[in-house]
């Protein structure tokens, strides 16, 4: 039951996907609502797939590398969904789709979803930890779309070639914006989540400790330098891209190694 | 049966001379009164007449040519043509929807054919045919321009100039721009960032006295031409035609005035031959550099595109035709009453659509 609820998430986000593609082929105009609502849709399909897996878990559904990638996916839709309309964003949702139905179309296919060895005590610190660092990388991989959508349209604007895409897509200031917000964001969930992790009770894997400072230390420098105009907008953009995919190699390096633990 | 038939004249037919012969607005009731139709309404732009028109009988070109003709001379006849029935339909939910304009997709059609509609309307000449055509028209038009691309990009130099400001800074309420030399093109560009939100316009140019002139127009202030290259470090777009003959602004000379700026985008716009900025400017980060010829490539791609559209938007007036034609296919019925004295109202316009 719980897999066809994300079959259906996906399904939207497919929808999404292809409506955004068939507009780019036909060069017709590209309504942000409906891949709002489409994602707005997937969105409850994920939130009823997480929630039924959760009761039946008795625990935050972070368990193994299936849940994780759902749980990002989530995190990504929900922060789109929160910031796409309030930053005037909505052309997000054409970058959105893709990477959220990737994820979960990734997590559905690979044989991930095998259930913990070890029985899984409830621990509202350890969930907490991992429900706030999966968050703080869902605003992590918004910075990443949006820095996408700021290199692309530096681009179209550097070289003088102005595609079709270019009059869909926000101002260069404005995604700059939401770059500089989505990461300030995602750096004080991850802060936050970091912190909790030491309350957790358990030892500390120094191998995740390391990673998790690696990452931390990574977006903190980009904010600092951001902060002190070392890099100019469009190295920031770049540099998200970067954060984000080493994060996400982190994130399943971490589990990987770790067996015996949930995230 | 009532014929329903657009007579009139355009660029694609006749030139602006032979045109504005006919630009002299007519009097609808005197087209009813000189052809006998039921229904006429004028459209006249600056670059077509046309009439439309429902009539129980079928009436000549001549007739109509007439009617609009200062002279009794039928000299340009010819440049005249002639829709009649569904292909009159389609003629005017293209001329309506800026597939028949000189520059295609351009908008301000929609608004002349809203207004000659409602002069029509008014004056009791258009009745419930023309009412429907008008009125699906206009809704044609606007499917047309929301999910098409066809009104997208500028078409003419300044409003691409304001257009690349916009995607680069968003809001231009608080931008300061520079205008460097006092040509009237960048008087032009200037004018449109005005009409756009921008206050802080700086003016600097050889001849202070021109510059303060040009500023006064612009309603900004004169820099001395001596600290013109001071100003980069705080204005967000330069507007360039000097007549100098080596470039002013080079990576060299801009480097430490953006030092302080980095993210902080400038924009450039090089309209003066030979080129106020060296080229290699461009490369620098958060530079964006256009010189006349880019911003005139960029005019011509947005035509382009725009012409791209014109299936796209073929399609949603064929879709609109056919759905005319199989609600109102024998085009007239409503029309065989006489139209209302004084005007129909609101009501009995909605009531006729339903």
């Amino acid at each position: 039951m719980d897999r066809q609820l994300l079959i259906a998430s996906t399904l939207c986000f497919f929808t999404a996907l292809v409506r955004t593609l068939l507009a780019a082929r036909d060069g017709i105009s590209l309504h942000g609502r409906f891949n709002f609502f489409a994602i707005g849709l997937g969105f409850l399909f994920q939130s009823a797939f997480l929630s039924i897996r959760g009761h039946a878990l008795g625990r935050c559904p972070l368990t193994n590398l299936f849940e994780v990638f759902v749980f990002l996916a989530w995190s990504v839709a929900l922060i789109y969904l929160l910031i796409g309309p309030a930053y005037r964003l909505s052309l997000m949702g054409a970058f959105t789709a893709p990477l959220v139905f990737a994820l979960q179309t990734f997590a559905l296919a690979a044989p991930i979803d095998v259930p913990h060895r070890s029985h899984l005590s409830a621990n509202p610190w350890l969930e907490f930890h991992a429900s706030i660092s999966m968050i703080a990388y869902g605003a992590f991989a918004l910075a990443c779309v949006a820095g996408v959508m700021y290199l692309v349209q530096e681009r179209q604007l550097k070289t003088h070639q102005i595609h079709s895409i270019f009059y869909r897509l926000p101002p260069l200031t404005n995604l700059f914006a939401a770059i500089t917000r989505l990461l300030w964001l995602g750096f004080a969930l991850y802060s936050a989540g970091l912190v909790s992790g030491f309350f957790t009770g358990g030892p500390l894997p120094r191998l995740k400790m390391v990673a998790a400072f690696a990452v931390w230390l990574f977006y903190g420098a980009i904010l600092q330098g951001r902060h002190l105009h070392w890099f100019a907008p469009k190295r920031v953009a770049a540099l998200c891209i970067l954060a984000f995919s080493a994060a996400v190699s982190v994130l399943w390096a971490i589990n990987f190694v770790s067996q015996t633990r949930p995230v | 049966m009532t014929n329903l038939f657009c007579i009139g004249i355009s660029h694609h037919t006749a030139k602006v001379e032979t045109r504005e012969r006919y630009a002299l607005r007519r009097s609808e009731e005197a087209v009813r009164a000189g052809s006998g139709c039921a229904e006429a309404l004028i459209l006249p732009t600056c670059n077509r007449v046309e009439v439309y028109g429902a009539a129980d009988s079928s009436i000549g070109t001549e007739q109509i040519v007439r009617c609009l003709a200062e002279s009794e001379t039928m000299e340009d006849a010819s440049a005249f043509y002639r829709y009649e029935g569904e292909d009159c339909v389609r003629h005017l939910f293209r001329v309506v929807s800026g597939l028949d304009s000189m520059v295609i997709g351009e908008t301000e059609i929609l608004g002349q054919a809203k207004k000659a509609y409602e002069n029509a309307r008014a004056s009791g000449n258009a009745g419930p045919l023309l009412h429907r055509l008008f009125q699906r028209a206009f809704r044609a038009a606007k499917q047309v321009r929301s999910r098409t691309e066809i009104t997208r990009g500028a078409v003419s130099v300044g409003s691409v100039a304001v257009e690349l400001a916009v995607k680069i800074f968003g809001d231009l309420r608080e931008r300061k721009v520079l205008l460097l030399g006092a040509g009237e093109t960048s008087e032009r560009t200037a004018r449109a960032l005005s009409s756009r939100g921008v206050t802080d316009i700086r003016v600097s140019n050889r001849s202070i006295e021109r510059a303060e002139t040009l500023a006064a127009v612009v309603r900004g202030r004169a820099v001395p031409f001596s600290a013109w290259a001071d100003q980069c470090a705080e204005i967000d777009i330069l507007i360039s035609s000097t007549s100098a003959e080596e470039p002013l602004l080079t990576p060299l000379i801009l480097s430490p005035l953006i030092r302080e700026r980095l993210d902080r985008p400038l924009f450039i716009i090089d309209i003066a031959v030979p080129r106020d900025v060296a080229p290699e400017v461009n490369e620098m980060d958060g530079v964006y550099l256009y010189d006349i010829d880019s911003l005139q490539s960029i005019a011509a791609q947005s035509l382009a595109l725009r012409r791209q559209q014109i299936a796209a938007g073929e399609e949603i007036i064929a879709e609109h035709v056919a759905d005319f034609r199989a609600r109102y296919g024998q085009f007239g019925e409503a029309a065989k009453r006489p139209p209302v004295s004084g005007g129909l109202d609101e009501a009995t316009l909605r009531a006729s659509e339903l």
